[in-house]
């Protein structure tokens, strides 16, 4: 796994394969739409997924914890797809999680899917986060650019995945998106789709172009965002002429 | 013979000059000693009318209110036309009876009025039966039923469509036990099996079949070479235009099959390029707009068209007479395939039909000989149908808990009657209903959202008519890729369907050709592609996943001994006997029973081809497998690809000992390992997980938001993997792959068959019969499932073209 650094406002940040970010100098990792409980929530409704989202979300987090040995870990919202999510967790995934929050400091940032804190899991809630030059917050203000110069926003919320072509077809993955005042994090939950990166939702956010760093197994892939789409599919190298008859 | 009809009918046949055909008198009678019929006659033959004879003549001798007979149909518009053409012996003969269709375009008011006063004929399609069967009033609905008409069966069985129609007969059965079924197909290579999805008990049981007579003269079938050079690879046929427009111009009517429905635009355009004469040619394929194809249709029925450039789109319906011949440019993949595109032309039973094969390149030359000589021989091939998926029986099982409470051990044995699950293991059965119930997951999370419960009787209950709503929305086993409007922006006409990652690898200005036309893009509004006419530049051509069928095993076999009997060679033209020629005298031909391997350098990489004669699809599983292996024996393999006659792979290093490189552990070893990466078997358990209920159909025109919250299989796929890999979803997906998408079946019969029969040529330069498939590479694109090294290729091309470096920081 080889991260990747990026800087912005002035900070040195990790992109992590995982699609988690990490602050070296505040020894923070921030995650993005865990949405814990995704599949029961579908349950609900009909639709019987493996009820093994969380514990596969909580593997990949425990992984990152052990990687970076954070001192904060700051879920950017939506960690809990519902109001009712946290009450539903399986009695070993509550604690694997309780054990979580009492070793290291969680901040909650509010999301639309979890508008409140959630109950006996630990943890301290907040609608947004301010370290150093920079904002965490569950999804961008439109404004924040023009209203705060100097202040860089990190995100989540939207999901962003892009798709590359390839000479072996399209490759659509997670990815961060990013320009120089702000961040947006890929979804980190087992069972969470994307929204594609040219969407006018994401698109306006970043008026003026940036990266999008796609997510591989071990290491990011980084294009352009506004002419990632032009790398069409190509030729191999070329090989020597046939001469057989 | 026709003395025998009542009255009416005979009179009415005299007075259209026509004579009762036998095998249409046979199924009446055999009806009439209450048995099932299969009737197998060629396209032309009046099954349709032999179908309904035995209905029509009991409803005109005793009138009677409710439903009498169904008849299914595998296309929408075929069940239209025949409920069209049926009218004509009804008015004509003033019969007392009404008729009626049914699918998903029939409005709610027509539908709420045949539920409330059943016609006496209905005429539908699997998916509208599946709903009709699920409804809480299907057993008074369907308890007259006397008669099950299934059309085109030998298209039907062995499909996934045609074991959820399998499911719904058993179900008929035990709600109208009385009725008898007839089953129409074409000529077939496997009796046996289509006996028994006629059957009501699933083995065969209690069937007449019954066989036309009158086969009708054999075909001519001919071949046209182009012009100028034969080519070495490609599949488009294009070259070969000008002498298909020649051909066009010497008959009235013809149709031009091809194999794809890209090739179809190409072909068209091309035909169109050099059409100085403008003949009325149009195009014909499964992604246009309904109403055009329609339009298309009416106007060959109605002569007003000299030529169709038609897919597969063509290949079943009513027969629009009046079609003079037949061309299939590119490989006819199979002899049935040929024959049933080639009756085509049969428009009258006693002429022979006329047909010309266009081979796009040398192999195909080959194949199309191959073909000719096994329609002569009538050797008809295709797989047998394989075991019922189990994804539809899940969702029969809802649909069935929708209409009434079932004892699980009665529809146990109900399902044993449908031929697709004649041999269902009771353990597989409790698994998919477990499936159903409550996921069947070893967590038990999910007591509180069952879908169905158990009542104190046992049986089993759908718990609420949300689920049984939701259920509706979903049925069916088609899954399509998610697919996008294409329309002119401004004037609203739809033009047809393209699938969505085609227009994520454009920008506005690329054009395009699609539905006959130039095309440019012009933008995405949330789903639908905007277009105008006209632009500039290299048009793309969109492709669809899946088109490409693979060849048939008796063909590739017959192909293998033409390649192994030089006195045969004569057949073939002057360059291919040549290269043939050549081919042996530089390293040898492919056996008959061995596996031919020829291995050499070229450009600093190591080649190895592989001459299997699987087909495409067992070629790309050997090749996604046989990289593996050779990763681990360390060759550094760095990709391959497959056409429908060989593999070949390149790696940096030498390979070496074949014996070991193809032996059968690489089914132990490595499909594990592939299972958990293989982009197929992710897009089968996609399918699966769609068709079984798991997650909800993407309909077309679901917004953007919308999708966003569907859950992508790919990760419940990982899931369930790690956390349950004997889930009967997953099972159900590696049924699905060994079957049919992946034709891992057909990979482990021939490694099985070539153990210790692997020749090795060791070559210091390309041989002959390689270069066709080594011109296929970068052609084609490269079914890699390491789309980590792509990304790498593409990310260090484009930071080399941008001039930046790949990584911010």
């Amino acid at each position: 796994m080889t991260p990747a650094p990026l800087h912005l406002g002035g900070e040195r940040l990790l992109l992590d394969p995982s699609g988690a970010l990490f602050w070296p100098r505040e020894q923070t990792l921030i995650v993005a739409d865990l949405h814990f409980e995704k599949a029961s929530s579908a349950a609900r409704s009909g639709s019987l997924l493996p009820p093994w989202d969380t514990r596969a979300t909580l593997d990949r987090l425990a992984l990152l914890l052990r990687r970076y040995a954070p001192r904060t870990v700051v879920a950017l919202g939506d960690s809990f797809h519902d109001r009712h999510a946290h009450a539903r967790l399986q009695p070993q995934d509550a604690a694997r999680l309780r054990a979580m929050t009492e070793a290291t400091t969680f901040v909650w940032v509010l999301g639309n899917h979890d508008p409140e804190p959630p109950v006996g899991i630990g943890g301290n809630a907040t609608t947004e986060w301010r370290s150093g030059g920079l904002v965490f917050r569950h999804q961008a203000i439109a404004a924040n650019a023009g209203a705060n110069p100097g202040v860089v926003e990190v995100c989540g919320h939207h999901h962003p995945k892009a798709q590359v072509a390839t000479r072996g077809g399209g490759v659509t993955r997670p990815c961060f998106v990013a320009d120089g005042r702000r961040l947006m994090l890929p979804a980190i939950g087992a069972y969470t789709g994307g929204l594609d990166v040219r969407h006018p939702e994401i698109a306006s956010l970043f008026p003026r172009g940036g990266r999008v760093f796609l997510l591989g197994r071990d290491r990011l892939f980084s294009f352009p965002l506004a002419e990632y789409r032009a790398a069409g599919p190509r030729p191999p190298p070329p090989a020597p002429p046939l001469t057989t008859l | 013979m026709s003395g025998t009809l009542p009255e009416r009918f005979a009179a009415w046949f005299a007075g259209r000059g026509w004579q009762p055909r036998s095998h249409q008198l046979a199924v009446w009678r055999a009806a009439g000693r209450g048995h099932h019929v299969l009737l197998i006659a060629p396209t032309g033959g009046g099954k349709t009318l032999a179908g309904f004879l035995p209905s029509l003549i009991d409803l005109a001798q005793s009138p009677r209110a409710g439903l009498h007979t169904l008849y299914i149909s595998p296309l929408k518009a075929l069940a239209a036309d025949i409920a069209r053409n049926l009218q004509a012996p009804v008015q004509e003969m003033a019969l007392p009876l009404t008729i009626a269709t049914r699918s998903g375009d029939t409005g709610a008011q027509a539908r709420r009025q045949q539920r409330e006063s059943p016609p006496n004929i209905l005429l539908t399609t699997p998916e509208s039966l599946a709903l009709l069967v699920s409804l809480p009033d299907s057993a008074a609905f369907f308890a007259s039923l006397a008669v099950v008409v299934i059309d085109e069966v030998h298209a039907l069985a062995g499909t996934k469509r045609g074991d959820q129609l399998a499911l719904c007969l058993s179900r008929l059965t035990r709600l109208a036990p009385a009725h008898r079924r007839i089953g129409l197909s074409a000529t077939i290579a496997h009796r046996a099996p289509m006996q028994a999805y006629v059957s009501g008990d699933g083995h065969g049981g209690g069937v007449e079949i019954v066989e036309s007579e009158d086969g009708g003269a054999a075909p001519e079938i001919g071949m046209i070479l182009p012009g100028g050079r034969l080519p070495w690879a490609g599949h488009m046929g294009l070259f070969s235009a000008p002498e298909v427009l020649a051909r066009i111009h010497q008959q009235a009517m013809t149709i031009v099959f091809v194999n794809t429905r890209a090739q179809s635009e190409l072909m068209f355009q091309e035909l169109w390029r050099l059409n100085e004469d403008t003949l009325p040619i149009a195009i014909h394929h499964g992604s246009l707009e309904p109403a055009q194809r329609r339009a298309v249709e009416a106007a060959m029925a109605e002569g007003r068209l000299r030529a169709v450039v038609a897919t597969s789109s063509l290949d079943l319906g009513i027969d629009w007479g009046g079609v003079d011949q037949v061309i299939q440019v590119g490989a006819p993949k199979g002899v049935s395939r040929l024959l049933q595109r080639v009756g085509r032309a049969n428009h009258r039973m006693d002429e022979a039909s006329i047909a010309m094969l266009v081979p796009a390149n040398r192999f195909e030359v080959l194949e199309c000989e191959a073909a000719i000589l096994g329609a002569a021989a009538l050797e008809l091939d295709g797989d047998p149908p394989g075991p019922g998926g189990l994804d539809v029986l899940a969702q029969h099982l809802l649909g069935c808990a929708c209409a009434a409470p079932f004892h699980p051990d009665a529809m146990y044995d109900e399902v044993r009657a449908a031929a697709p699950y004649a041999d269902l293991a009771r353990r597989d059965f409790d698994d998919v209903l477990g499936f159903v119930e409550d996921g069947g997951y070893a967590l038990a999370a999910y007591d509180k959202y069952r879908k169905l419960f158990r009542d104190s009787e046992d049986r089993v209950q759908v718990r609420s008519e949300r689920i049984a709503r939701q259920f509706r929305m979903n049925i069916g086993t088609i899954v399509e890729a998610p697919t996008l409007k294409v329309r002119y922006s401004g004037r609203g006409g739809s033009l047809g369907e393209i699938e969505e990652g085609f227009i994520a690898s454009l920008v506005p200005g690329d054009t395009f050709l699609f539905s006959g036309r130039l095309l440019r893009f012009v933008r995405l509004r949330e789903t639908t592609v905007e277009v105008a006419d006209g632009g500039s530049g290299d048009p793309r051509v969109p492709t669809w996943a899946g088109s490409r069928m693979p060849m048939t095993s008796n063909l590739a076999n017959r192909v293998r001994a033409m390649l192994q009997s030089p006195e045969t060679w004569h057949l073939f033209p002057e360059p291919v006997r040549e290269w043939l020629a050549l081919q042996k005298r530089r390293s040898r031909l492919p056996g008959r029973d061995d596996l031919l391997v020829e291995t050499f350098p070229r450009g600093g990489r190591w080649y190895l081809v592989a001459y299997c004669f699987e087909g495409r699809q067992a070629h790309q599983t050997l090749g996604l497998l046989l990289t593996r292996r050779m990763e681990r024996f360390g060759m550094a393999p760095l990709g391959f690809v497959a056409t429908d006659y060989v593999l070949a792979v390149w790696s940096a290093n030498k390979p070496h000992d074949m014996a070991e490189l193809f032996h059968q552990d690489m089914l132990g070893d490595d499909v594990e390992a592939w299972m958990a990466e293989s982009s197929m078997l992710r897009r089968t358990f996609r399918n699966v997980a769609v068709v079984a209920g798991l997650i909800e159909r993407q309909l077309p025109g679901a917004s953007k938001n919308r999708r966003q919250v569907t859950v992508n299989s790919d990760l419940i796929y990982d899931v369930l993997r790690r956390h349950q890999p004997d889930h009967i979803l997953l099972r159900a997906t590696r049924a699905d792959a060994a079957g049919g998408l992946t034709d891992l079946g057909r990979v482990a019969g021939m490694l099985d068959r070539v153990r210790g029969r692997i020749t090795h040529m060791a070559l210091s330069r390309v041989s002959p019969l390689a270069v066709p498939v080594l011109l296929e590479v970068g052609r084609e694109s490269v079914r890699h499932d390491g789309h980590d090294d792509l990304l790498l290729e593409e990310a260090a091309l484009v930071a080399e073209a941008m001039d930046e470096p790949m990584m911010a920081g």
